[in-house]
């Protein structure tokens, strides 16, 4: 594992003609399509595509023109889809191409690892539309539905530009290549692959730093949950439904029928729609909002306990079949929220750049536009997390090396495209709405008078709410009150009823849409609550296996329920910290979420970086070294903010200092603290989470300096090295992209008309 | 494989092409929700056998999806956020 082997460059490729390989595969068409004639097929330019280039250039123009320059009083959401759809297909067939073909070079006379290792389970070759729906399951969650809702208090543009651009130059960056390299490297995870790259010391560091990320992004994915579900027995209800419903389809798949994933996914969805339905008419009676009315910590509490039995309970009991639930929400969702847009295409009355960009005084996140925008929205343009996926499963499942562009550029392409439709729905609400929502109850007061008050005391042009208008929205979407709903779930949730509901069912529907919507964010995020925290307990019993030999043993109960209790104890806390927060949980805790995620994303492209460097490749390293130099800055900058600022709202140490100051003197309320315990959880919440910044900031800068060092002997000695497996020739073929070019399709037909018995095998076709 | 119906617009082209599109359709989604593993498992077990490789047991519907789940017990894999 991990052993180097030096030699030129060049020796990557395999045999010169593979269809007869040195297996002697005889009279067998070539696995490849040659380089030849795939690169004179993409410079073909006939009039048709000329054509069809041009219509989605110009489209993508307008669409961008019409968000950016033109300045009306209100906008279109049709022209988001717009921009967002044309520029991806250009960055796609353009910029994706390019970094294939001088970065990656790609060679399908290779064997990937699910050829050469083929096991029929865990290394399986994968069609590669079924593999893009697989991966893209994976990658998307809660996380491209939160951020853009809570940034858009920034107005609409600062939104939409970066998670565009940042996920063409950044985040598609990222996941391909990291997809690529792992792939090249039979599929080995981001953490061994950092240790082979950039040596002891970081890759300890990375190491340290991936298992502190995942306690807080599962720590902040909880505190989401909490939010919305908090003071809402429909939701409360409906949600916690999903255990039972998940650990029937588990017995179902289980006992009854095996691998009937469809049916049972099919029932489960169903018995779902009743839960939501039935959730309305139990919160209606006494008995039900008694019982399912919670407040805060309460759920919290709730939700530690659900993680650590369902971390320690049998997968197939409840991980399973709740994955399977969730994907089919996630697919249906999805599409119906675009097919939603298209339709309603509603209109967006929001600036383009509000104040709270350069003040920084946003009620929602607080801090300038930048760093502090690019912290907000992480998932949707730059996400560290898919480095675990992309170098996790999918590598395993690749049939053929020039599919990773389809599925891991095209993949994150998608989860930009979810993240710009939350955006939509989140923007397409009132104004003022947004801002009762989301700022926090330390601000409203948590009463429609305080939040009307709050709300029309900011100052904003065209923003005018009344207590009516709040009162009557919560009844709306079947709450007790929407004021001070912080965490972005709640805000999605009434976009999309309002979007949904003048689609099927008008203003009738709107509760159920609403609890629909909260009731599918709630399902991905607990089940990334439950995975990270299996994740997390693998890597902390790894690395106590180093000093503990007894760790390793993964079966060994009294180990595995120690280590997982320490990573609930762990998120656990930061959660119940959020939840309690004088100052309001999301407001301060959602920027060390996006901090964490794109250090992680630092730390891939870092490890990328020396990848590239060791195969000589300097004349293209700007590839790699442009997000990582963004996303460094970034990070540092924020976190350097979060650390030194003196304006309290954004600097932890800041606020420390004044609540300390403010005890020291005697008062008994200061700020949003109106009691002296609660001044005092200011002054602890505000250390730990400083005390978070400044670990997540060196550990992050330990890595990036490993990989420039890295880097920078690659450079001086000028030799190529490389730590991937040895090139193994491959003996079948598929296509790469969606749809097979004439060549592809050509080289398909002749191996569809090689007897099935003479065909080395490829499964599932 | 993306069946477009021929410009003859002959009825029973078109009907071919949308079985073949209609279970094209099919396939995909059983892939991603993962429905297809057990067969895809039995294919590989079977090109082995063919190939000679000695002692491949072919676990049972039933027992394979038991060892999937509960291998997944010991190798968990992300689910991002």
């Amino acid at each position: 594992m991990g052993a180097y082997s030096s030699g030129p460059a060049g020796r990557d490729r395999v045999g010169s003609d593979p269809g007869r390989g040195a297996l002697g595969v005889e009279d067998l068409p070539p696995v490849a399509v040659d380089d030849d004639v795939l690169d004179a097929e993409s410079r073909r330019w006939t009039p048709a595509r000329i054509a069809v280039w041009a219509v989605v250039a110009l489209l993508g123009g307008t669409a961008w023109v019409v968000l950016a320059v033109v300045r009306g009083e209100t906008v279109n959401a049709i022209w988001f889809v717009f921009a967002a759809v044309c520029s991806y297909l250009i960055a796609y067939r353009f910029y994706s191409r390019y970094i294939e073909k001088h970065l990656l070079r790609p060679d399908d006379r290779r064997a990937t690892p699910a050829e050469y290792k083929a096991d029929g389970k865990d290394y399986v070759p994968t069609d590669r539309r079924v593999l893009y729906g697989h991966h893209f399951a994976a990658i998307a969650g809660a996380g491209p539905l939160v951020g853009p809702v809570l940034a858009a208090q920034m107005g609409y543009l600062p939104g939409t530009l970066w998670i565009i651009v940042g996920v063409i130059f950044a985040g598609a960056v990222q996941d391909y290549l990291v997809l690529f390299f792992s792939m090249r490297r039979g599929g080995r995870s981001l953490g061994q692959m950092a240790r082979d790259e950039l040596g002891v010391i970081g890759g300890t560091a990375a190491l340290i730093a991936t298992l502190v990320i995942m306690i807080i992004i599962v720590a902040i994915l909880a505190l989401v949950v909490v939010n919305a579900l908090a003071e809402s027995p429909w939701g409360v209800f409906s949600v916690s439904m999903t255990i039972p419903i998940a650990i029937f389809m588990g017995c179902y798949l289980r006992f009854w029928r095996p691998g009937k994933v469809t049916e049972v996914s099919v029932v489960g969805f169903a018995l779902l729609l009743a839960a939501i339905i039935g959730g309305g008419a139990i919160a209606d009676t006494t008995w039900g909002a008694d019982v399912f009315t919670l407040d805060k910590v309460a759920l919290a509490w709730g939700i530690v306990v659900y993680g650590f039995i369902a971390a320690v309970l049998p997968v197939w009991l409840l991980l399973a079949p709740r994955d399977y639930l969730s994907t089919f929400m996630k697919i249906g969702t999805i599409v119906m929220l675009a097919v939603a847009i298209v339709l309603v295409r509603p209109v967006i009355s929001v600036p383009a750049v509000s104040e709270y960009a350069s003040t920084g005084q946003g009620p929602v996140v607080a801090g300038p536009l930048f760093p502090f925008l690019f912290v907000t929205i992480a998932c949707g343009a730059l996400s560290g997390f898919h480095a675990l996926i992309a170098s996790g499963t999918t590598p395993k499942l690749v049939e053929k090396e020039r599919q990773t562009r389809f599925i891991g550029y095209g993949g994150m392409l998608m989860e930009s495209f979810v993240a710009i439709m939350a955006l939509v729905a989140a923007l397409s609400i009132d104004r003022g709405i947004y801002f009762a929502m989301n700022s926090s109850a330390a601000a409203t007061g948590g009463t429609i008078e305080g939040a009307a008050a709050f709300v029309n005391g900011l100052g904003l042009a065209g923003v005018d709410v009344t207590p009516g208008l709040l009162e009557q929205t919560a009844r709306d979407v079947g709450e007790e009150s929407i004021v001070s709903r912080t965490g972005g779930a709640p805000t999605l949730s009434v976009g999309l009823a309002t979007i949904m509901a003048q689609l099927v069912g008008g203003r009738g529907l709107m509760s159920f849409w609403y609890h629909f919507a909260i009731m599918f964010e709630a399902l991905f995020i607990l089940t990334a609550v439950d995975a990270g925290t299996r994740v997390a307990r693998f890597m902390l019993q790894d690395s106590l296996g180093n000093v503990l030999p007894r760790f390793r043993d993964t079966s060994w109960r009294p180990g595995a329920w120690l280590t997982t209790a320490i990573m609930v104890a762990a998120w656990g806390a930061v959660l119940l910290m959020g939840v309690t927060d004088p100052l309001g949980g999301i407001n301060t805790l959602f920027p060390l979420f996006g901090i964490a995620n794109q250090l992680l994303a630092a730390i891939a492209l870092a490890v990328c970086l020396a990848i590239v460097a060791k195969r000589g490749l300097f004349r293209y390293l700007w590839v790699v070294a442009l997000p990582l130099g963004f996303a460094a800055v970034v990070t540092i900058t924020a976190s350097f903010l979060k650390i030194f600022s003196d304006v309290p709202a954004i600097g932890y140490f800041a606020q420390n200092r004044a609540f300390t100051a403010a005890r020291d003197a005697g008062e008994t309320s200061f700020g949003t603290a109106a009691t002296p315990e609660a001044m005092d959880a200011v002054i602890r919440n505000t250390l730990i989470q400083g005390v978070l910044s400044v670990v997540f900031v060196t550990l992050s800068i330990v890595v990036i300096a490993a990989a420039v060092a890295a880097t920078w002997r690659a450079y001086r000695s000028r030799a190529s090295a490389t730590s991937e497996d040895d090139p193994v020739p491959s003996r079948i073929y598929a296509p790469a992209g969606l749809v097979a070019t004439p060549a592809e399709k050509q080289l398909e037909e002749r191996w569809s008309a090689v007897p099935q018995d003479r065909r080395p095998v490829r499964s599932g076709h | 494989m993306a069946a477009v119906a021929g410009p003859g617009g002959h009825l029973g082209a078109v009907l071919d092409a949308a079985r073949r599109g209609a279970r094209e359709t099919r396939r995909v989604w059983r892939g991603v929700v993962g429905e297809d593993a057990y067969e895809r498992y039995r294919d590989h077990v079977q090109a082995q056998r063919a190939r000679g490789a000695a002692d491949h047991p072919l676990l049972t519907e039933r027992e394979f999806w038991r060892d999937r789940t509960d291998r997944q017990d010991v190798n968990p894999q992300g689910r991002c956020c």
